[in-house]
């Protein structure tokens, strides 16, 4: 990767390890709350709704505030992470990874609820009529007509992981090597003089990403309108 | 008896009080639209669950609410045919149909090869249920409840959401299913023909509550039950043996009231066959007719007469130890003098064949 100085390619390298793991790590739990959200009656249905949102139409530098007052060192929640974990967030590329999770929540959930809600509960029942169980019904009959659903969800939030700038830089700053991710490195690029070309040529990876991701997003969820159409 | 229910639940506007048993072979339940037919076979499979009762599928107590049993759906053993298929979109006809089969080891009633063959879906296994038509997909539907190794089927109108050449093609396939499946089926329709056709046992419901259960050929001579079935679709069903095929293209068939003369059948001689002759269908005449060109023409006697509030009364006629009903109008029954023990002649105008082994035209006017 001649084409890319050190410093450029660490933050790709960086952003696609944050994307992954944000990704990753929040997909069983968007699964679980689209889920809640598609087919549970509870109370407070609404506010869950609303929370999983909320970052969404937050200005992103005050989600990545309240996560620094949160989740710094000193802060209550990050203080109990290090102290019984060893695990720190602010200004690592942990804290990153967490803030791009949070920011990409709700597209993830958004596209799993609609893919589960396309579910008809009629087929789960017929698939209880023929002995399976509530947790068989989920995997052979649910599980796999969402399954489209799930992948261009997590292709979705992994593109918006991978632009998340707001909040990353107000939670973990933007250490070259540690927490220079793409959109981090676009910026100090542009401020410095003479960092335009490096910057141009983060601009073109990040537009190739995003397109990639967004046309294998909406390929999928093609497919999974028509298989659960059938 | 292999199959005994006993329910009862308040919707509201809407109460279902059902109580029958049912024996071997298809138990049709019939009744209008609202009637409660397939809530009954609903909380049968456990997908309703009723305030009070018992419901007992071979030998199980599936559902007993004095004694806080209530097994969940997947704990049945039902095969359910629900009116719109629900074949599995993401599998193929074949992992359809072995569905069942990951959850339980049981045998089923019938080997898998031979339930393809009954059902004829031999050449639709690797296919999608997407490229199926809705007979194929009704078909499908019934061998993945059969290959389900249940302890009964339970049908919701399977026919409902087909025309009228897709119902002739599965009617022969559910009569396959009733003759060799060797399992209770609970069979739900608002359909008479159907319920002619196919039924060994009829429950009619009304209101949520049983009228009337029993053998299907006593409850459809009964004149009493016919303005619940509907005037239009009384009529009575009787066995008939086929004597032989004349050389004018005419079946002679023997039925215990007498002989019957039909447009070619294609059954074989020997063979015994379900008709059915519908009430208005039927003429009466107190000496035996002449100069007629009707055929069909069998000695009878009133048995019972049940006057309506229209211009029309209903006539059970016996004839031999069959009993045919007749719809006339008040006036000619006035003007015969008919009542309970006058001996008539029935001229019977049409009979429509209630069995799939004719491949000919179902309806035949002699």
């Amino acid at each position: 990767m001649d084409w890319l100085t050190p410093q450029e390619w660490a933050a790709v390298a960086l952003s696609l390890r944050v994307a992954l793991w944000a990704t990753v790590g929040s997909l069983p739990l968007a699964i679980l709350v689209a889920l809640a959200l598609a087919r549970g009656t509870f109370p407070g249905k609404q506010l869950l709704n609303g929370l999983v949102h909320l970052p969404l139409i937050l200005p992103p530098v005050v989600t990545g505030y309240l996560l620094l007052i949160t989740f710094g060192k000193r802060a209550p929640v990050g203080a109990f992470l290090y102290d019984t974990f060893g695990l720190v967030l602010a200004f690592r590329w942990t804290g990153a990874a967490l803030a791009a999770a949070i920011m990409a929540f709700p597209l993830m959930v958004r596209a799993i609820r609609l893919a589960i809600e396309a579910v008809d509960p009629k087929l789960e029942q017929a698939a209880a009529t023929l002995g399976a169980s509530r947790l068989m019904v989920f995997a052979t009959v649910t599980l796999p007509l969402v399954l489209p659903g799930i992948i261009a969800g997590a292709i979705l939030a992994f593109a918006k992981a991978m632009g998340e700038f707001g909040a990353t830089i107000t939670f973990v700053s933007n250490i070259p090597g540690q927490t220079q991710t793409l959109p981090s490195a676009i910026y100090a690029f542009l401020q410095v003089p003479g960092g335009e070309a490096s910057a141009l040529k983060l601009v073109g990876v990040s537009v190739a990403l995003a397109m990639g991701a967004l046309l294998a997003s909406e390929a999928l969820a093609r497919r999974a309108a028509q298989k659960v159409q059938g | 008896m292999t199959v005994s229910i006993q329910i009862s639940h308040d919707f509201g506007p809407f109460r279902l009080d059902t109580a029958f048993q049912a024996g071997p072979g298809l138990t049709a339940l019939f009744g209008r639209s609202g009637s409660g037919k397939t809530t009954v076979i609903n909380a049968v499979a456990g997908l309703l669950t009723p305030q009070q009762g018992n419901i007992t599928v071979a030998g199980r107590v599936l559902f007993d609410s004095a004694a806080g049993i209530n097994l969940p759906a997947h704990k049945r053993r039902v095969g359910y045919v629900f009116q719109d298929a629900r074949l599995f979109p993401h599998m193929t006809v074949a992992q359809n149909l072995r569905y069942g089969k990951r959850f339980n080891h049981r045998p089923g009633p019938l080997p898998e090869s031979e339930v393809i063959d009954m059902l004829g879906i031999g050449g639709l296994l690797s296919r999608r249920p997407t490229a199926l038509s809705g007979g194929e997909k009704q078909r499908v539907a019934i061998g993945r409840a059969l290959l389900s190794a249940p302890d009964i089927l339970l049908l919701d109108e399977p026919l409902a959401a087909l025309d009228a050449t897709r119902k002739d093609e599965i009617l022969p396939y559910l009569e396959r299913l009733r003759d060799q499946a060797r399992l209770p089926i609970l069979y739900v329709s608002h359909a008479m023909t159907e319920v002619a056709r196919l039924a060994n046992t009829l429950v009619l419901l009304q209101d949520g509550t049983v009228r009337r259960a029993g053998p299907v050929t006593n409850l459809l001579s009964d004149p009493d039950l016919a303005p619940l079935i509907g005037l239009r679709e009384a009529g009575s069903i009787l066995t008939a043996r086929v004597l032989a095929h004349h050389d004018d293209g005419l079946t002679e068939l023997q039925t215990a009231g007498g002989h019957l003369h039909l447009p070619r059948l294609s059954a074989a001689t020997g063979s015994t066959l379900r008709i059915r002759i519908p009430a208005h269908e039927v003429m009466l005449a107190l000496t035996p007719p002449q100069g007629i060109s009707a055929l069909n023409v069998l000695p009878a006697v009133v048995d019972q007469i049940r006057e309506g509030s229209g211009p029309g009364v209903l006539l059970r006629l016996a004839t031999g130890p069959d009993y045919i009903l007749a719809r006339i109008t008040r006036r000619s029954a006035t003007a015969l003098g008919l009542r309970p023990g006058t001996r008539c002649h029935a001229i019977v105008k049409s009979v429509s064949v209630a069995q799939g082994d004719v491949s000919g035209p179902d309806q035949s006017s002699a």
